[in-house]
């Protein structure tokens, strides 16, 4: 462990001393909580009715998850981005 | 086997094009010097986006995919679908978390999970823990990779009596992928794994399309999968969840999502991005394939609709419900699809279990070997110890098809995952706080693994009718309580290890016993491509990284 004490002061220099959480904390990053708490609701989608193509509505809703999935972190991600 | 002929000529062709592929992977974007860790374990470190993202999808979508999960759907409707709420949540629950590992990684060099835990907490012994914890937890992965290759085997007609005709064809195709792994490293599945894809894709695509056409639309594939269901006695099956299994289908969920990217394999090829941005994008893209892996889940109700019986199991009135999927290629494809179908099955189990075996074969090598047993150990060592691990750890896995015998394939992932999740408060939310003690750690994770080990062992088979280790879901009433639900292990074992860590970190702080040494700061979880990094290792030439790294251990 003391290996990496030797090197710290390497660094320390070109460091910022403060904002380190404003780097990465964003409010857009609470809407990650919505695809994941939303799929395992299973009273949502534990139904027959009604069905999509045939599919009964707890396989294709579910599938559809996967696209509020993508769509939330897509957004989150571009909302996040580095600008420059 | 006579009306296979043309179904094993084509696998057979396949196979072997891979093989020889793998081998010749060793000349791939010329190492210097294979006889190097950097370069067997990490392919020089020169892998760019795209190929991180084969082989980060090469991870996920495997014989677990195409043998297992059809095959609990087959078996158990519904609960078999949680495979796409798992690989839904997991990447927004990682997004965040997954970066903060790559920028501290970056920062410090890390190259596994136990690296990061070591020069967290400041405890060797800790960082042992869940280098320990890798390597095992992947054995039962890697499992379920032969699994898969046996059943294509099996449906082919390429099997036998005794024990031993009956798992020499799997033997062989491993002896194959043990040596051109051993020859030419993470290479190997990062150029098959272009193979694959393409054949998986092809594959999958005409599956989906033209059996649901064939067999008469997707409507009347749930009405014979319902039909089929409501015939049996058991309580545990249905075209929707019933009141005793939906908390089962939440915290497999939930389990297996938390556990994936704890996995050695999947880190390494996390780390193995570029910078954050690239992660950030791979998680938002990445969900696509998500959408295959459910419909390929439903193979399982076509297999239903087209009257698929299962070929015998191993052991007498069993049936082996990993080749539902086969079978159902051989009755809907032409001889010569159903060839291409299983070989695309076959070669995508070989690059997963091959990149899973040099990910826990790096974890013993750094961690273990070169911690505990050779600290002056030479690069040329190194390699030549992480060859030999790769082998150790496929006789393993071998180990698991042999003495755990679930009823349902997929059981052989969920016990991997309950061993890896016992690394979740260390590894996971030690990214996030020091506030664990790492004394109260070890002691969660070995609260946490004893039970989870004990619950497992009290789960019995339903269909072999052997008493222990049949599965992963446990049943409530064997805590004590009036009911009829099942719950995932994985999930209640981590629940109790985090509860013992908490409660000793009170104790061993109020105790005032020594905490050990942080060795990152509050910014390295923030550093991104072109910040400096902790040691200057210039990764423009392959292999410095590790020398630097050796400079470094022998001279503290």
């Amino acid at each position: 462990m003391s290996d990496y004490e030797a090197d710290r002061p390497d660094v320390t220099g070109t460091r910022p001393d403060a904002g380190a959480k404003a780097k990465d904390a964003s409010p857009w990053n609470w809407l990650l909580f919505v695809p994941i708490v939303v799929p395992l609701l299973t009273p949502l989608f534990n139904h027959v009715a009604p069905r999509l193509w045939g599919f009964p509505r707890f396989y294709w809703l579910q599938l559809a998850f996967i696209i509020l999935g993508v769509g939330t972190t897509t957004l989150v991600y571009q909302m996040t981005k580095k600008r420059g | 086997m006579g009306d296979h002929v043309t179904e094993i000529v084509i696998f057979t062709f396949l196979f072997l094009l891979v093989s020889a592929m793998g081998f010749f992977a060793a000349r791939w974007r010329s190492p210097d010097d294979m006889a190097h860790l950097d370069e067997w374990g990490l392919g020089g470190r020169s892998f760019g986006g795209w190929i991180t993202w084969f082989l980060i999808g090469g991870d996920l979508y495997t014989a677990y995919t195409f043998v297992a999960v059809p095959a609990l759907i087959f078996g158990a409707g519904a609960t078999g679908f949680f495979a796409v709420p798992y690989t839904v949540i997991i990447y927004p629950l990682v997004f965040l978390v997954l970066i903060r590992l790559w920028s501290v990684s970056h920062r410090h060099g890390f190259v596994t999970p136990a690296d990061f835990v070591r020069t967290r907490f400041g405890s060797p012994t800790l960082a042992l823990i869940v280098a320990i914890t890798g390597i095992v937890a992947t054995m039962p992965y890697i499992a379920l990779q032969l699994v898969g290759i046996e059943a294509v085997l099996k449906t082919m007609g390429v099997t036998g009596e005794s024990a031993l005709a009956r798992h020499l064809p799997i033997i062989i195709a491993f002896a194959i992928l043990a040596a051109y792994t051993y020859q030419s490293g993470l290479r190997a599945p990062a150029l098959i794994a272009f193979v694959k894809d393409t054949l998986i894709y092809i594959v999958i695509l005409v599956a989906i399309l033209y059996v649901p056409y064939k067999l008469g639309g997707w409507g009347s594939i749930f009405d014979a999968a319902d039909a089929k269901f409501k015939g049996t006695p058991a309580t545990t099956d249905g075209l929707l969840l019933n009141a005793n299994n939906q908390i089962y289908y939440i915290s497999l969920a939930l389990g297996s999502a938390l556990a994936l990217f704890l996995y050695p394999h999947s880190i390494t090829g996390v780390l193995a991005s570029r910078n954050r941005d690239v992660i950030k994008r791979n998680m938002s893209a990445l969900p696509a394939y998500s959408l295959l892996l459910g419909l390929i889940a439903l193979l399982g109700f076509m297999a239903i609709k087209s009257g698929v019986k299962p070929l015998p199991g191993a052991t007498q009135g069993t049936v082996d419900g990993n080749t539902v999927v086969p079978l159902l290629f051989d009755q809907q494809f032409p001889d010569w699809f159903a060839g291409i179908a299983y070989a695309a099955i076959g070669i995508g189990a070989l690059v997963p279990a091959a990149i899973m075996s040099i990910a826990a074969a790096n974890l013993f090598t750094r961690n273990i070997y070169k911690e505990y047993l050779k600290r002056d150990a030479s690069p040329q060592q190194e390699a030549g110890v992480s060859k030999i691990t790769s082998l150790v750890v496929k006789l393993g896995a071998l180990a698991f098809v042999v003495f755990v015998n679930p009823q349902y394939a997929i059981d052989l992932q969920l016990i991997g995952g309950v061993i890896i999740l016992q690394t979740l408060p260390s590894v996971a939310l030690g990214l996030y706080t020091r506030w664990f003690h790492r004394g109260a750690l070890i002691a969660g994770w070995l609260a946490g693994m004893a039970l989870g080990m004990w619950m497992l062992y009290e789960i019995p088979n339903a269909a072999s009718k052997r008493a222990h280790f049949g599965g992963s879901a446990f049943p409530l009433s064997k805590f004590g309580f009036d009911t009829r639900w099942t719950i995932y292990v994985g999930l209640v074992s981590v629940a109790v290890n985090l509860l013992v860590a908490v409660l000793l970190t009170l104790i061993l702080r109020a105790a005032r016993v020594p905490e050990g040494i942080d060795g990152t700061t509050p910014d390295d979880y923030f550093a991104d491509e072109g910040d400096p990094r902790v040691q200057p290792i210039a990764a423009t030439v392959p292999g410095q990284a590790a020398a630097e790294e050796d400079r470094r251990r022998t001279t503290a």
